[in-house]
């Protein structure tokens, strides 16, 4: 009798100890395995990003006498410009394909904040001629600003894509 | 029966089969399965305690965290090490068992009616929880905390809510400062305070909520972690370099599979599983049809404000206020809340005036359950022994929720189903034997499978005279058998009687009741 309970406590005992390691063994594993490839062997990632006020979306207008009058005192200012801002149109070709095309809205409810644009392209690493053409203003056709440069990609680098006015325009990093 | 009703029922009976498979070799104390929240709060309390030490030494600059984390963990593993490794399988222990809770809590249908508002309290706590854990990773700044800040940060970005992407703070090491690192820190140990305070929240309704499981349960799971964070201790990966991606990466699944998800996907598509999870989650008490039973009601002039019922009912629904009968002026009187009440039954197994010895004609008790009085039962009871002609005449006493006992029912046994199991008050067993029963057998859920949580356990406390109202200890204990069994589990009960029925058959074991 006493050999059963004895054999039924170590076989509960034992049960219990591989409960326990099971709960364990499943925390230890999946905290880390499988391992996850961010990104492949032989890669590089370009980001494309920038925060970048365009221009106002028409002329500033001149008022006439007649115009001002109309207005209460407070308000008759001369010249009046709209708020809203052109959006950014951005192209990026990579070796000569367009690897992105995006048209960035000014932020706020009248359209007269900052456009954004955040990109990840992946890319292999190696050479690559990288072309971006950026336009800021819609009263202008084609591009305001357009930088193109080779550039060497090692594994696994991060090349950032930014725009820069005091920096002369667009920037690689 | 609607489509979604079929595989619901087929995970119920899964889940119930394996928890009584968890049963057999560690008992329903040990059961991590029946202590799933319990086990929540104390990765919790885990949690919290390594998390203030690693506080305590971690340089909160975005220069300085890393080193100070990955020395903690070489040169002091033996401390600083160990602890930061059970804090962060504490956080996966964590995220494990409040997923395998919500899943027992929905498969057991325990979402709607009275159980809503723990339901609800309960659904915010999941992404609290996740944004807690993944802020967590930030804070080291290695490789993968640049790989989960990046991802949280496209991800969010995926909301057209932000003037600038957030992405941008991670573009080079110059956006990543100091004061950036502050947010981290107060994403890391702010949310955690209002996730205590969600938890405090989520229990407002349940009493004697367990927040601490069984100690020998909460021993095994510490040891567990304490020998994982010996044998498998965590270590960082590379310092953070915003100038080069994170290539190969030690993952932990259970807190950041939601990275590898967008990129396989979109952040479109996981917001749209997160929205639409958390919604769906969010409605469900709504679109179940469960019927509301009516709910206990109080008799003030057979309620003397003992606080019995006050002290078992499992979900708060009783309240004391200035009894209104002026023979009873000064006492109390229990007040029922029906939005909350479950209508168990239980305080009505708890009131001392459900006690069937009294002479009244029709009895009347200071709690009770419309749909089912205990007048009813004691009728039922006294009608269906008289009925008996058997020589050994057997009472059955069951509930519900637990094995089936109608089947019981033979020309020695009648048996009787409540609510509850705890909705019997202790002084039926003594009435049943003095009104010629041989033997009673009590029954109901499993330790720790009660579907109203303390219905079980206070029968079984009553009946062995550890909790008032107790079984009287002139009752021989040998014509008494508890036999506690779930659904499906009817052939226990089976047994059960059939060891009864022998006893009785031993001339030297029935004891006359004093």
């Amino acid at each position: 009798m006493d050999t059963d309970k004895n054999t039924l406590n170590f076989s509960r005992l034992l049960a219990q100890v591989l409960l326990f390691g099971l709960f364990g063994l499943a925390i230890g594993v999946f905290s880390r395995w499988p391992a996850y490839q961010a990104l492949a062997p032989g890669r590089a990632v370009v980001k494309v990003s920038f925060t970048h006020h365009g221009k106002p979306v028409s002329e500033c207008h001149q008022l006439s006498p007649a115009e001002l009058a109309k207005l209460p005192p407070n308000m008759r200012a001369p010249v009046q410009c709209p708020r809203e801002r052109s959006p950014v149109r951005i192209e990026v070709d990579v070796d000569g394909q367009v690897a992105y095309r995006h048209a960035a809205m000014s932020s706020g409810l009248s359209r007269d904040g900052a456009s954004a644009v955040y990109q990840r392209i992946e890319l292999a690493a190696g050479t690559h001629q990288i072309t971006v053409r950026m336009n800021d203003d819609a009263r202008q056709s084609g591009y305001t600003h357009v930088r193109a440069d080779t550039v060497v990609l090692k594994p696994a680098q991060i090349l950032v894509i930014d725009f820069d006015s005091e920096a002369g325009g667009v920037t690689f990093k | 029966m609607s489509a979604a009703a079929v595989p619901v029922g087929y995970g119920r009976r899964t889940f119930e089969r394996l928890e009584h498979w968890f049963d057999r070799p560690l008992g329903a104390g040990l059961n991590p399965l029946r202590h799933l929240g319990a086990l929540g709060f104390l990765f919790f309390w885990l949690i919290a305690v390594s998390g203030i030490y690693l506080y305590i030494v971690l340089d909160t600059s975005a220069t300085g965290a890393y080193a100070s984390i990955d020395q903690l963990s070489r040169e002091q593993w033996y401390l600083g090490g160990v602890l930061r490794s059970m804090h962060r399988y504490a956080a996966d222990g964590f995220i494990l068992v409040m997923l395998a809770h919500l899943l027992r809590e929905w498969l057991f249908g325990r979402y709607g009616g009275f159980r809503r508002y723990s339901w609800l309290t309960g659904v915010p706590l999941l992404p609290l929880v996740f944004a807690c854990a993944i802020g967590g990773f930030w804070l080291n700044w290695d490789a993968l905390g640049q790989f989960s800040a990046q991802a949280t940060a496209e991800w969010l970005d995926g909301l057209p809510v932000f003037a600038s992407p957030l992405t941008r703070n991670f573009l080079s090491a110059a956006t990543v400062s100091d004061r950036l690192f502050s947010l981290f820190v107060f994403i890391h140990l702010g949310l955690p305070l209002l996730l205590l305070f969600a938890l405090w929240f989520h229990i407002q309704r349940i009493s004697l909520a367990e927040v601490f499981p069984p100690r020998a349960l909460a021993w095994g799971t510490v040891g567990t972690l304490l020998v994982l964070s010996l044998l498998n201790p965590v270590l960082s990966h590379a310092p953070a370099d915003l100038s080069t991606a994170p290539t190969l990466l030690a993952l932990d699944w259970i807190v950041l599979f939601v990275h590898p998800l967008m990129y396989f996907t979109s952040a479109g598509f996981v917001w749209s599983l997160v929205g639409g999870s958390l919604l769906l989650l969010t409605l469900l008490p709504w679109l179940s049809r469960q019927a509301r039973a009516p709910v206990a009601v109080v008799e003030p002039d057979y309620c003397n404000g003992c606080r019995r019922c006050l002290a078992d009912c499992p979900y708060a629904a009783i309240t004391m206020a200035p009894h209104p009968t002026r023979h009873l002026a000064g006492r109390e009187i229990a007040v029922v809340h029906a939005d909350l009440c479950a209508a168990c039954g239980i305080c009505v197994g708890s009131c001392p005036s459900s006690t069937p010895f009294r002479s009244i004609s029709e009895l009347v008790t200071g709690i009770d359950l419309p749909q089912s009085p205990i007048s009813e039962l004691r009728q039922q009871l006294h009608t269906g022994l008289a009925s008996l002609e058997a020589p050994h005449k057997l009472v059955v006493f069951g509930c519900d929720h637990g094995a089936d006992v109608r089947a019981l029912c033979a020309p020695d046994v009648i048996a009787f189903s409540q609510v509850c199991t705890g909705m019997l008050p202790p002084s039926f067993v003594e009435y049943a034997l003095r009104d010629g029963a041989s033997a009673v057998l009590v029954t109901g859920c499993r330790a720790g499978s009660c579907e109203f949580r303390l219905g079980q356990l206070w029968t079984a406390q009553r009946l062995t005279g550890q909790r008032e109202p107790h079984l009287r200890a002139s009752v021989p204990p040998e014509r008494v058998a508890t036999c506690w069994a779930d659904r499906g589990e009817e052939a226990l009960l089976v047994q059960a009687l059939d060891a009864l029925r022998q006893q009785l058959t031993r001339p030297d074991e029935a004891s006359p009741l004093r």
